[in-house]
């Protein structure tokens, strides 16, 4: 190609030689060719054209047009599943590889329809509408790859959710002419109904080398932990019926049995239970007027009363869930879905996902023997978790039963999980519904420690330019025993710091750090010269905090690292006639907040002030100049779900200078800006989590009969 | 001439042609790839036309008919049992529900030890456990589980503690039944040079309590993996973990080590052969030696020398303090000792031992304190923890220490781990969930008998988002029989049922003389409930299903208070919910010319007790302090009456770590009349005809602690230098203001 651009770049040159007829001959092809050019061009930079082109030719296909495959009656047949199995042994891990996002890469085999040399298919159905389902949401989601070089988990098109439409020998055969199989390794096969008559085996009769399995109905025996995954006989009611989410609460049946195939002993257990104990119980069947059909499915009966199933589900605050031929029952979905408690009845059933949700707060589990105790064992349950259960028995339908999507990725998350297990969800998580996890707090610094008092605490002092009110905070914190170092902030751009002869003379090491910008967060920045857990943040006018107070402040801190420790308290409020939060510093029964003016807290909160406060607030605080010290407040209770600790008793703490120009108009603004503060802290974090305590530290035997000298901490709350 | 100029330029119209499309096409991908919707586009799991067409893959009526309802499950359970034997056996198959259905409920038996024979330190220690826990047994009849006498912790033929002929000698046990009920401890199997898991005997239907058992073994639901640990390790209270701050940032100096064998042939030698190449000498430091076994020298490779040299160089404590992150690898066995003390020191264990289920895998949830690597990808061990970020450390780092003191710092722990797991499977509709496992304070301080539901618990309020409630009871402790109307008692009757959070109040009668009737009793606005305490002082703490509330307001008969005391009281308590929130307080010290724990009344800066003769806490501290505490302590405080409220505030704090809150208060509890008095050590502050004059009275709670403290193996009493008073509590401004100003009259 190269060779003839060169051509080309003489080829201009020629033209004018040429005859006249030949010249029109050439200008007409040439404008031909032009045309067609722009034609392609157009063509080619619309980009609605290219779609709808793409899909037109990948997906506007039948199923039937998926090519035809014939397995050769010779075609190998792979090992039935090996039980030892586990993800060290027959799982190849090089091919998921390190990746920084920690996700697998899932490759899905194209639609194939397998038939064997007579040409009867493999599949009664075919591929069914929930495994198509299934295939496209992995098709969508972040997990899938079109490469198969770089994929760590392989999805077979061939539909294996119902062992009964199968012919086990030729679906297997048809497994192992898959390109990759390779031994069946990192290969991912759902099943849900697994067995057949009579005898039911609990894990998928096809032979399937080393496949993981991903079935419903497990039993102890097949379920190879931590290599097979768990899951869901998924219910088409799910997606037919709206069942809308009802508060939890008591409910009109205490236990209800809507399952239609229960063997004839337990049905007499059952019906046993329901001599003895009335009302409390329905038990419903079949009903034998109605005709077969989809009819019969959406309708129970009980003594020619006719319910309507599932909504009678919801009706009832214990729903038995027993196991039939298979362990897997769709009915469990069902009773999910109406947020009614399963009673699952099933010996050695490995329930879905068992892996990662903990089923203890969703369900009952009786051993089948236990049958008949059954109603004993629900009334002994407190009804306040009666109710959790309830909750949480709809919270895992929604999140991981509700949808064939919901199934499969839930899946290829658990196996994701066991690939990058440092990355994996918390159990939180998993099990949390979202409005617990809205309210809940996880402290980051969530183990009860208290500090030893050495190496003591860092003193940040933030500074402009009053250097005598700076000299003499440094002066006096100097006196603290346990102050450990001394960070001056020097916030002005302007000027620069005295020079080191003029600073006070103190006996720990005193540190100077130059801003970029005058910003009110630099006092929150995680400097690394902070080489101390405790911080005490200290405005450079806070000079009439004695050092027992500030020795107390810091004792009373390590009993409390998680919280912030400080000395002005403050008040939220919620103004009726406004409709909004108001700010409040008149001496108040309450506290909700501390000043950072003058604050212990755990250098940790730095760090999440500078890089992990929400919203906009940090950059808010800077251009306002104002309530850095409420947004602190905010993070750290946000965070841990606890109020501050004020120690000490009141003290005034204008400072001297101040009151020259301290008006009442100025007060106003101020306090009118803060109270704006604080709503616009609360919108953001879209919650108020500031807690109101009524309590504040003081020493031990303060203000008690008691001799001054034998107090540790003498000089407090002195003017 | 001509035709060539025609082909000329019509290879350059081709060739203009084709470059635009392959160009076109070429951006069209570029755009793709930047904005990552390639794959999509590319090639996805094509939208059939007729997917809506697509059949169900089971017909509804299938699904729920079911292939009909089976076999008679009777017989299916009964057939199990023959079927689902030894490697195979779970719970419902191998194991004798009914044994443990009796009266007395979960008991264990150790079969008595035969003449001569000699026990391992470490099996000593496990019996001891079993024999001091609350299920212990001596009557096999009521056994639900059996323990053997024979030490079968060490099984490796080579080893000396290698007891031989148990095979035959348990076959000779009448009550065997082929290992049923029976708990089986082991922490070493098989021998040079496969270290397979075999004991050397048929376990049967036996549960094993195993280290380094392998997943492919391990009879999930029913064996228990536990921990390797040393002779060495403590059989009670055990070391607290190393942590005693979160630093900020959590880095340490070196970021993962390790420092152990390099097996140069056998099982195992795989890893740690390889672990050399991930040592910078800079902040990833592995070193390995070949100096080990006898004959090492004769398989020494060119490594070797170079690897002993730098071995030398580190400390492995100073490296375990230092590092950030440790690695595990396994050793001949999956599980070393190194997983215990990586876990102590706060040295985030990186595990590289595969197939290894971890200790107590049924319960505790590893990937939030460990990180678990694969022995096949080593190489990517330092980009994988390098990835971790500073919160990721400090939670993981944090969490190796709640499981640390919760289930592994003493023999104690591990042991009734092992049969608190058991009991939660025999009872499993009254047993622990997964997240009291994994909280704090532990799955051992929870006792479902309590209650199943979270919220009933003092821990989880945060975690569930909720907050204690409302309401509290008060429990009167009344020993003197009710002669006037103008006794004590019925003034603290007043002021307690005037408290607007107080929702009932019981008198627990634990005088000589008989209750006396209801209409001796004032009129009360809340409930009055009257119970016998048969006299015995730790009645005060027994969980009577009367308590209502979460909140217990424990009071002495002559306690004098105010109601707003209590108010504010039960304020605070609000926001300390797992601790005990009173009045007066005392404080233990370390006496170190006696070398034992004393106990002092006078007024000092700080108190790590405060008295339960006037306290909040919350009311499942009355089920621990009956079900969790062994009747030996409780015998103890019923015999001398006394240090029940010691014993309470023992029990708190080492289920929080932290100590109580003493709250403000009008004038000293139970009237002072001096200073002097309550100087003099030996005298407990009090009114003359009070038991607490009596000096003995003293020395029996000197006693107590030191007799408490060695029970739980260690001291978790843990002192306080403030106490909490209400925000504007003496301070100079108008009492108008003030919300407790009766707290501040005199």
């Amino acid at each position: 190609m190269c060779a003839s651009v060169k051509y080309g770049s003489r080829g201009p040159a020629l033209i004018p030689r040429m005859k006249t007829k030949h010249r029109i001959y050439y200008i007409t092809l040439f404008s031909v060719v032009l045309l067609g050019l722009i034609a392609t061009g157009m063509f080619q930079f619309w980009p609605h054209s290219i779609e709808s082109s793409a899909e037109w030719s990948l997906d506007r296909r039948s199923v039937h047009d998926a090519p035809l495959v014939r397995i050769p009656m010779s075609s190998p047949i792979p090992e039935r599943g090996d039980l030892s199995c586990r993800m060290h042994t027959c799982f190849d891990v090089y091919r998921c590889g390190y990746n920084p996002k920690n996700k697998i890469k899932v490759y899905i085999y194209p639609l194939q329809r397998f038939v064997d040399e007579v040409g009867v298919p493999i599949s009664s159905t075919g591929l069914s509408r929930e495994y198509n389902d299934l295939l496209s949401a992995i098709s969508d989601s972040d997990f899938y790859t079109d490469d198969v070089t770089r994929a760590c988990l392989f999805i077979p098109s061939t539909d294996v959710l119902n062992q009964n439409s199968l012919r086990i020998r030729e679906t297997a055969q048809a497994l192992a002419m898959l390109p990759r199989w390779d031994k069946g390794m990192n290969h991912l096969l759902f099943n849900m109904l697994p067995g057949g008559p009579p005898d039911y085996n609990t894990a998928l009769d096809v032979p399937r080398d080393r496949a993981l399995l991903a079935g419903g109905g497990f039993s102890t025996w097949t379920y190879r932990q931590g290599y097979d995954v768990s899951i869901p006989v998924y219910s088409p009611l799910s997606a037919e019926v709206d069942l809308p989410e009802r508060q939890p609460g008591p409910r009109r049946y205490f236990i209800l049995s809507s399952q239609t195939a229960i063997h004839r002993e337990y049905r007499v257990e059952l019906e046993r239970l329901k001599e003895e104990n009335g009302e409390a119980l329905l038990l419903l069947d079949k009903c034998s007027n109605l005709s077969q059909g989809l009819a019969s499915v959406r309708k129970r009966c009980y003594k020619g009363q006719v319910y309507d199933y599932p909504q009678i589900l919801q009706e009832s605050s214990f729903c038995v869930v027993l196991r039939g031929a298979r362990l897997g029952q769709a009915t469990l979905s069902d009773v999910l879905q109406a947020g009614c408690v399963p009673v699952i009845m099933a010996d050695s059933y490995i329930l879905p996902f068992s892996e990662v949700l903990d089923w203890k707060r969703a369900s009952v589990v009786i051993p089948e023997e236990k049958l008949p105790e059954m109603y004993t064992i629900l009334k002994s349950i407190p009804h306040r978790q009666v109710e959790e259960m309830q909750r949480q028995a709809r919270w895992f339908w929604e999140a991981y039963f509700s949808s064939m999507k919901a199934i499969g990725m839930t899946t290829l998350q658990i196996i994701n999980d066991r690939i990058y297990p440092y990355a994996a969800r918390t159990y939180e998580e998993w099990n949390n519904p979202s409005v617990v996890k809205w309210s809940s707090v996880n402290s980051p610094l969530f183990l009860p420690l208290i500090p030893p008092r050495s190496p003591g605490f860092t003193a940040v002092v933030l500074t402009y330019d009053r250097i005598e009110s700076l000299f003499r905070v440094i002066t006096e914190i100097s006196k603290v025993s346990s102050l450990a170092k001394l960070l001056v902030v020097w916030n002005n751009q302007n000027k620069s710091p005295p020079e080191e002869s003029l600073w006070p003379k103190v006996t720990v090491p005193l540190k100077v750090v130059r801003t970029k910008e005058n910003k009110l967060s630099n006092r929150f920045f995680p400097f690394d010269e902070i080489e101390t857990e405790a911080v005490l943040a200290i405005d450079d006018d806070i000079i009439m905090l004695t050092s027992d107070e500030l020795q107390f402040g810091y004792e009373v801190w390590r009993e409390f690292p998680d919280r912030l420790v400080g000395y002005p308290g403050r008040l939220h409020l919620w103004d009726h006639e406004m409709g909004k939060w108001k700010y409040e510093s008149e001496w108040t029964n309450e506290v909700s907040m501390v000043l950072t003016g003058a604050a212990f807290y755990h250098k940790y909160f730095n760090y999440l002030y500078t890089y992990k406060m929400p919203g906009d607030i940090k950059n808010w605080v800077d251009a306002h100049m104002n309530c850095e010290d409420i947004a602190m407040n905010f993070l750290v209770a946000n965070i841990t779900g606890k109020a501050p600790i004020k120690v000490t008793p009141r003290k005034k703490f204008k400072c001297p200078e101040c009151t020259a120009i301290d008006g009442l108009s100025l007060d106003q603004t101020h306090m009118v800006e803060r109270s704006e503060c604080i709503n616009k802290f609360a919108s953001v974090f879209g919650t108020m989590p500031l807690k109101v305590v009524e309590h504040r530290a003081d020493p031990v035997l303060y203000k008690d009969d008691f001799p001054e000298k034998l107090k540790s901490f003498p000089n407090i709350g002195s003017l | 001439m001509q035709a060539r100029k025609k082909y000329v330029l019509l290879g350059l119209c081709m060739c203009c042609w084709l470059l635009l499309y392959y160009w076109g096409g070429l951006q069209e991908r570029l755009l793709g790839l930047i904005t990552h919707k390639r794959g999509e586009v590319a090639r996805p799991w094509p939208s059939w036309l007729d997917r809506d067409l697509l059949p169900g893959y089971a017909d509804q009526a299938e699904l729920q008919n079911d292939g009909g309802s089976g076999d008679s499950p009777r017989q299916r359970r009964q057939s199990w049992a023959g079927i689902y034997k030894d490697s195979r056996c779970r719970m419902d198959t191998c194991f004798d529900f009914a044994r443990c259905q009796g009266q007395s409920g979960f008991r264990v038996y150790i079969y008595p030890p035969e003449k001569g024979e000699r026990v391992s330190e470490s099996y000593h220690k496990i019996l001891t456990s079993v024999v001091e826990s609350r299920y212990y047994t001596s009557d096999p009849r009521e056994a639900c589980l059996f323990v053997l006498g024979i030490d079968t912790l060490d099984r490796d033929q080579l080893s000396t503690q290698f007891v031989p002929n148990v095979d035959e000698r348990i076959r000779g046990y009448p009550l065997w039944n082929d290992g049923r009920n029976h708990v089986i401890f082991n922490l070493y199997s098989g021998t040079w040079p496969n270290y397979t898991e075999d004991l050397g005997f048929n376990v049967g239907q036996a549960i094993l309590a195993k280290a380094s058992l392998n997943t492919e073994h391990f009879r999930p639901g029913f064996d228990i993996s536990i921990p390797l640990f040393s002779k060495e390790h403590p059989q009670k209270g055990g070391e607290r973990g190393w942590l005693v701050r979160n630093t900020v940032p959590p880095r340490r100096k070196y970021l993962l080590m390790f420092k152990g064998k390099r097996y140069l042939t056998g099982i195992g030698s795989d890893t740690r052969n390889a672990l050399h190449h991930i040592h910078n000498g800079k902040d990833i430091v592995s070193l390995t030696t070949c100096r080990h076994g006898k004959d090492w020298e004769k398989h020494k490779d060119t490594r070797c020398d170079h690897d002993n040299q730098e071995y030398e160089r580190f400390d492995y404590q100073e490296l375990l303090h230092n590092s950030t992150f440790c690695l595990v690898p396994r050793g001949r066995r999956l599980g070393s000792f190194r997983f215990l003390e990586s876990l102590q020191a706060a040295c985030i264990p990186v595990l590289l031992s595969n197939g290894w289920e971890l200790p107590f895998s049924d319960v505790i949830q590893w990937n939030q304190a460990v990180i678990e690597g694969d022995e096949r990808l080593l190489l990517q061990v330092p980009s994988t923890v390098r990835a971790v970020g500073i919160d990721r450390v400090l939670a993981l780092r944090q969490r190796t220490q709640m499981l640390w003191e919760a289930y592994f710092s003493s023999v104690d722990k591990i042991v009734l781990t092992t049969l608190e797991i058991i009991k939660d499977r025999v009872y499993s509709h009254i047993s622990r969930n997964k997240f009291m496992w994994n909280a704090l304070p532990g799955g051992l301080l929870v006792l479902p008998e309590y209650s199943t539901h979270l919220a009933h618990y003092p821990f989880y309020y945060l975690n569930l988002g909720i907050s204690p409630g409302q309401e509290f009871t008060a429990v009167i402790h009344a020993t003197s029989p009710l002669v006037s109307q103008s006794q004590p008692i019925m003034k603290l009757l007043q002021v307690v049922s005037k408290s607007k959070y107080c929702s009932q109040i019981i008198i627990l009668w634990n005088s000589e003389k008989p209750p006396p009737h209801r209409s001796k009793w004032p009129p009360m606005p809340v409930p009055l409930i009257i119970t016998d305490g048969r006299r015995k002082t730790s009645s005060r703490f027994l969980p009577h299903a009367a308590i209502e509330t979460e909140a217990v307001l424990s009071l002495d008969e002559d306690t004098v208070l105010l109601t707003s005391e209590i108010d504010f009281a039960f304020h605070v308590w609000r926001s300390f919910p797992e601790r005990i929130v009173g009045y007066p307080p005392r404080s233990h010290f370390w006496d170190p010319v006696k070398k034992a724990w004393g106990y002092t009344s006078k007024w000092t800066n700080e108190y790590s007790i405060v008295l339960t003769g006037a306290a909040f806490y919350h009311r499942y501290y009355h089920h621990l302090f009956s079900h969790y505490l062994p009747s030996s302590l409780r015998v103890l405080v019923d015999r001398t009456s006394n240090c029940e409220d010691i014993l309470m505030n023992f029990l708190v704090s080492s289920v929080t770590n932290l100590p109580p809150i003493k709250v403000a208060q009008r004038k000293q509890y139970k009237e002072m009349p001096t200073l002097q008095v309550s100087f003099c050590p030996s005298i407990e502050s009090g009114t003359k005809t009070a038991p607490w004059v009596n000096p003995e009275h003293f020395t029996q709670r000197q006693e107590c602690v030191s007799t408490f403290a060695s029970w739980f193996g260690y001291m978790p009493l843990v002192h306080s230098q403030f106490r909490l008073d209400p925000v504007l509590f003496k301070d100079h401004v108008s009492v108008l203001r003030k919300r407790y100003k009766d707290l501040e009259r005199v």
